[in-house]
């Protein structure tokens, strides 16, 4: 139970008589009259509006299915990509996307009731050509992107990549080596201590040596983050 | 039991065995939680919501909860037969209806939700204490629930009503009732009772069972608290945020 009194229930908490409860693991936040929890453990719900990077699993006569890292495919219509007068007879669709390509789509609708339609209409969105794939609880990336994304710009200048986040937990980064291996120890950081504070900080120190620096001052950096 | 009444194994009427929990012990699974009660050891891992296996036993609202209480071959004296015997099947049945209620099914339909209870070490009351451990585990793996799950069996030895029957209470005595219930709520998710109880004998047996379920709720909060919140610092950043857990 979180609190007692005349709050009005958010994400994951439920009325019960005069109390609010908690239906997961989480942080509960009080702001003003709402109450809402910000859970630490499960899987990827998705979400209308939500960036996911999905992985092409299926190719049908009119679509795509796209594994999306969660309990349902990811459906992406050939429509949304050649457009009105999409014809399975007229377009090839294994020539746009085949079996294994990865994507960076945006959930155009779902309501549990069917599977979730993607889109990739929009800046940056479609196949992704190259990179390093590596996952996360779905439930740390809002602390893998920080707030306006302040986290993970940080990173991505720090390291020189290009990084992708997918809302599903799936991260797909792109440049140099050295950057990637970087990258990574600092995601998994990210996700062993998502519920501690001071997060920012930790990774400023672990990646304090900008990327070209020699390698003796990125391993003492590295020790001293552990 | 003795002149003073003091159990086989030293306790009285009204303790509990010797209890520990350690949720997110399986690394592969989405929630996780291994469970020691007296010489019980039993690790229940839980996977999903997952898709649908196979697809056409898939409920259009609501998730299909598959349970599978198997004991190891060598978790008792006599080596067991891995297949899954008589009782194991019943067990699972029992297990998985006890847990249903807790559970919001119906915000995540057409899926599946897998809990895997592995005894690897019998004692008895191992149907509560794998209840016990696969509300943890389901708790671990972030799927919303109304509370939690827990229990605590009773039993009836040498005419006397006693909390948490060992294996040999179970075998000797001449009742034997787990009882397994969600907390906050109150309400009752598993009874099964073997052998005779009179009256007062059963609404006794009930009260001490809630008794008793109550120290293991406890137990499985700080079990919980212990994963998600140790060694965290002051507050976050946000100030509001205060520590909670599982309803």
């Amino acid at each position: 139970m979180i609190v007692t009194g005349d709050y009005r229930p958010g994400m994951f908490v439920q009325r019960r008589g005069n109390d609010l409860v908690a239906l997961r693991i989480g942080l509960a936040e009080i702001v003003r009259n709402d109450v809402k929890v910000i859970p630490l453990s499960g899987a990827y719900m998705p979400r209308v509006e939500d960036l996911v990077v999905g992985k092409v699993v299926n190719v049908t006569g009119y679509g795509w299915e796209a594994d999306i890292n969660s309990c349902f495919v990811g459906y992406l219509p050939g429509s949304f990509v050649f457009g009105r007068d999409f014809s399975p007879a007229t377009h090839d669709l294994n020539q746009r996307f085949t079996v294994g390509d990865l994507l960076l789509a945006k959930i155009e609708a779902f309501d549990r009731t069917r599977d979730p339609q993607l889109s990739i209409r929009g800046p940056n969105l479609g196949k992704i050509p190259r990179g390093e794939v590596t996952k996360i609880s779905p439930m740390k990336v809002p602390r893998l992107i920080g707030r306006k994304g302040y986290m993970i710009n940080m990173i991505a200048e720090l390291t020189n990549l290009e990084i992708k986040v997918g809302q599903n937990g799936v991260i797909v980064l792109d440049g140099p080596e050295e950057g990637v291996k970087k990258a990574m120890e600092v995601i998994q950081l990210i996700e062993a201590e998502a519920h501690n504070a001071d997060l920012t900080n930790k990774v400023q120190q672990m990646l304090g040596a900008s990327p070209s620096a020699p390698p003796m001052e990125a391993a003492g950096a590295e020790n001293s983050g552990e | 039991m003795d002149a003073n009444g003091i159990r086989t194994d030293g306790r009285r009427w009204d303790e509990l065995r010797p209890l520990k929990m350690e949720v997110g012990v399986v690394r592969n699974a989405d929630g996780s939680a291994l469970i020691e009660w007296g010489k019980n050891k039993i690790i229940a891992a839980v996977y999903g919501p997952k898709e649908m296996h196979p697809k056409h036993l898939e409920l259009a609202d609501r998730a299909f909860l598959k349970c599978r209480y198997h004991m190891a071959p060598f978790s008792v004296d006599e080596r067991k037969n891995p297949a899954p015997s008589r009782r194991e099947i019943e067990i699972s049945k029992v297990i998985r209806e006890a847990l249903q209620p807790a559970l919001f099914l119906e915000d995540y339909p057409r899926t599946a939700i897998q809990i895997y209870v592995e005894v690897l070490q019998s004692d008895g009351g191992s149907r509560v204490a794998g209840v016990t451990a696969s509300s943890l585990a389901l708790a671990d793996a972030g799927i919303n629930m109304r509370d939690m799950v827990c229990g605590s069996a009773v039993g009836k030895v040498d005419g006397k009503v006693v909390l948490d029957l060992n294996d040999i209470e179970d075998k000797e005595g001449s009742g034997d009732m787990p009882f397994t219930f969600m907390p906050n709520l109150n309400q009752v998710t598993l009874l099964q009772m073997d052998g005779l109880f009179t009256h007062d004998e059963f609404a006794q047996a009930i009260e001490l069972a809630k008794v008793g379920g109550m120290k293991v709720y406890k137990l499985q909060r700080e079990a919980l608290l212990k994963k998600y919140f140790s060694g965290r610092s002051a507050e976050s950043s946000s100030g509001s945020a205060e520590m909670m857990e599982e309803a």
